[in-house]
């Protein structure tokens, strides 16, 4: 497939039961307006529907919003079912309320970054174009 | 010298001032970008602004000083801090601590499950179990949850949309077991589904069967509860989705007036049921336009109750509300800041005349409240009570020209309206501004500080035993309850959902019979069906 050196394919994640969708829609919306491609879950996703999408789609990475403290549970099982289906490419970042001491053991669990509360948008653009290869 | 009037002021002493320093610190707009005049003067509000048709006397039409006579110096707001994690033990014990703070009304927090309408061992309730709000499958765990607290002298507010009538059934069943009659039970249940589907997001069916069960818990609660709200109409998850303080009010009271219209249709009349309806707004930083939303609110629903349905009672004229805090305003960043915020969103629904309030912790862009930041946060509502005098006089912006003209602005802008998605829009913006430097949040992107120097704040951890006592005592109801009355209780409430009898004494039959909120919401749903949005970005 021919792409555009700059341009990735990215899928915008909501996991689990947590509503919040603000900082998601945000997020979206600034990575398009970056030129990405950009997809967006909708809401109440399990991470096996993530993960299918995902691969259908095939994305260069998996972007993540969490708010309702169930991140050490559903992040780490992403990942996991990526690895099962052989998708070891797929860069997964995450962010949301995130304590400080679960960054270590979701770093451990393969999230390559994690974004927290005050995250200005032009830092995670900036994040996605240095750390997330184009593919293809 | 000294001017005559606004004009030779603003030709001669100001002219002279902007030469040599300019105003450099603008633009100077409020928080929603409404634009903000130099000074407030008798010129911002339109010749013939008559005092007494716009604000009234307080406890008079149309409320904009406030719903009550004498305000703060008969009764303080209600200080209800919304509370609940992990199992009913652990939020039984926090609302026994708070009882004994001094709060004076309790407040339920839910975990995503039972916001849901979804049980502990439900597939995507993994990770979600007691996390943030208290874990509740059946009845079993609402007694626990309210054991020792007589529900005959405390009021009770239960945030839960699309499950509301199960855990209301619950209540019930709770107060029948402590021989509470229902007249004297004193409480609200948020029971608003409209801004579930604009904001917040928890939703199990389409919008019109959802609505039906709201008008029929209305109306049983009108007839057999007439103390309890039976509804609290909320912008604060509308504010917190990014919207605008105008956008908040316009949204929430095009709700309010949807929930009068439904319930007109089912037959009621406006004054059975118009006096239950309640409010709950955020208040967000910029202090004098939440000030003038809370009075514009007021003004708006009165007048519109009176002239457009036809209200005779005055108590379904007024716009009675809880408030709570700005929690999208509060930063992880030098986290101790946020007390200062609070502060002045507090001050500003004292001075916005609320009937209750919640103040946020300044933790909570972290984790959960640890009890002393909870403490912290109530200390800051009775301080603003106790010390800092404001309640001494009633509404006392009311007559400040800016204020005044605000409050003007706010309700003209409301009656324009607005479409959904200028919400997203809305947010979208005030991060760009935010980003930029445009608005300043003070430790974001301004007056930063090294990440290792900031201050540690202990967290609240949920532990992951929390779900496994939550599913053993769901496997230990269900194994001891009798079964078949749970399925013949099931099969009457589907069968009311096919027909148009009401359906909440079905679902107090149910409750009663211990089946769970999420196999009370599997009947309906095969009646109902579900609801998936389309996303807008």
């Amino acid at each position: 497939m021919n792409r555009d050196s700059g341009r990735r394919r990215l899928l915008i994640g909501k996991v689990g039961l947590d509503g919040h969708d603000r900082g998601a829609k945000i997020i979206a919306r600034a990575l398009r307006d970056a030129g990405h491609e950009v997809i967006y879950t909708g809401l109440h996703k399990t991470p096996e529907q993530v993960v299918d999408t995902a691969i259908q789609e095939d994305v260069d990475a998996i972007g993540l919003s969490i708010l309702s403290g169930a991140h050490m549970t559903l992040f780490p099982k992403v990942i996991r079912l990526l690895r099962e289906r052989g998708a070891v490419d797929v860069v997964v970042f995450g962010g949301g309320i995130i304590p400080e001491e679960d960054l270590g053991p979701l770093r451990e669990a393969g999230l390559a970054e994690i974004f927290r509360p005050g995250t200005s948008t032009e830092s995670l653009v900036m994040w996605v174009a240095e750390k997330i290869p184009a593919r293809g | 010298m000294r001017s005559k009037n606004l004009k030779t002021w603003e030709e001669t002493t100001l002219a002279r001032t902007l030469v040599r320093a300019p105003e450099e610190r603008g633009p100077f707009t409020t928080v929603s970008d409404l634009e903000v005049p130099r000074l407030g003067t008798p010129e911002l509000l339109p010749p013939g602004w008559d005092p007494a048709e716009k604000l009234g006397f307080p406890g008079e039409f149309p409320f904009t000083r406030g719903i009550h006579p004498t305000m703060f110096r008969s009764r303080l707001w209600t200080m209800r801090m919304f509370a609940g994690f992990g199992t009913a033990e652990d939020t039984n014990r926090r609302f026994k601590y708070l009882l004994g703070e001094g709060q004076t009304g309790l407040s339920t927090a839910f975990d995503l499950p039972t916001l849901m309408g979804r049980d502990s061992d439900d597939g995507l309730a993994e990770g979600e179990v007691g996390r943030e709000g208290v874990a509740v499958d059946t009845l079993a765990d609402m007694e626990i949850l309210f054991d020792g607290i007589p529900l005959g002298e405390v009021s009770t507010s239960m945030t839960i949309n699309c499950s509301a009538p199960m855990l209301l059934a619950m209540y019930l069943a709770v107060a029948e077991k402590q021989g509470v009659p229902f007249d004297r039970l004193r409480g609200t249940i948020q029971n608003d589904i409209l801004k579930e589907y604009i904001a917040q997001k928890e939703w199990i069916y389409p919008p019109l069967p959802s609505l039906r069960l709201i008008v029929d818990m209305i109306d049983y609660c009108s007839r057999q509860v007439p103390q309890w709200n039976t509804i609290s109409i909320s912008g604060y998850h509308i504010r917190e989705a990014g919207s605008t303080a105008v956008q908040e009010l316009a949204f929430t009271l095009a709700d309010g007036f949807g929930y009068v219209e439904a319930c007109l249709a089912r037959g009621m009349a406006v004054d059975d049921f118009a006096p239950r309806l309640s409010f709950f707004w955020n208040s967000h930083n910029d202090f004098f336009e939440e000030v003038a939303k809370f009075r514009a609110a007021r003004r708006i629903w009165a007048t519109r109750m009176r002239d457009r349905y036809g209200a005779k009672d005055p108590r379904s004229w007024m716009c009675r509300f809880h408030t709570q805090t700005a929690g999208c305003s509060l930063t992880a960043q030098q986290p101790l800041n946020n007390i200062a915020r609070v502060t002045i969103q507090a001050l500003a629904a004292v001075m916005g005349g609320t009937q209750s309030l919640h103040t946020d912790s300044f933790d909570e862009t972290l984790c959960l409240p640890t009890e002393t930041a909870v403490r912290v946060a109530l200390r800051t509502q009775q301080i603003i009570a106790e010390e800092s005098g404001v309640t001494n006089t009633i509404d006392p912006l009311g007559g400040s020209y800016f204020v005044e003209a605000l409050t003007d602005g706010i309700v003209a802008a409301i009656e324009r309206g607005y479409p959904q998605k200028e919400i997203a829009d809305a947010s979208f913006r005030y991060q760009q501004q935010i980003d930029r430097g445009e608005k300043v949040i003070v430790g974001v992107n301004r007056y930063q500080i090294p990440p290792a120097e900031d201050t540690p704040v202990e967290i609240l951890r949920i532990s992951h035993e929390v779900e496994e006592r939550q599913l053993a005592r769901l496997r230990k109801v269900k194994a001891e309850r009798d079964g078949r009355a749970v399925e013949a209780a099931l099969t009457r409430l589907a069968e009311a959902c096919r027909g148009e009898a009401n359906t909440f004494q079905p679902i107090l039959e149910a409750v009663r019979a211990y089946a769970t909120v999420g196999e009370i919401a599997q009947a309906m749903k095969t009646v109902f069906g579900t609801w998936e949005e389309t996303s807008v970005l």
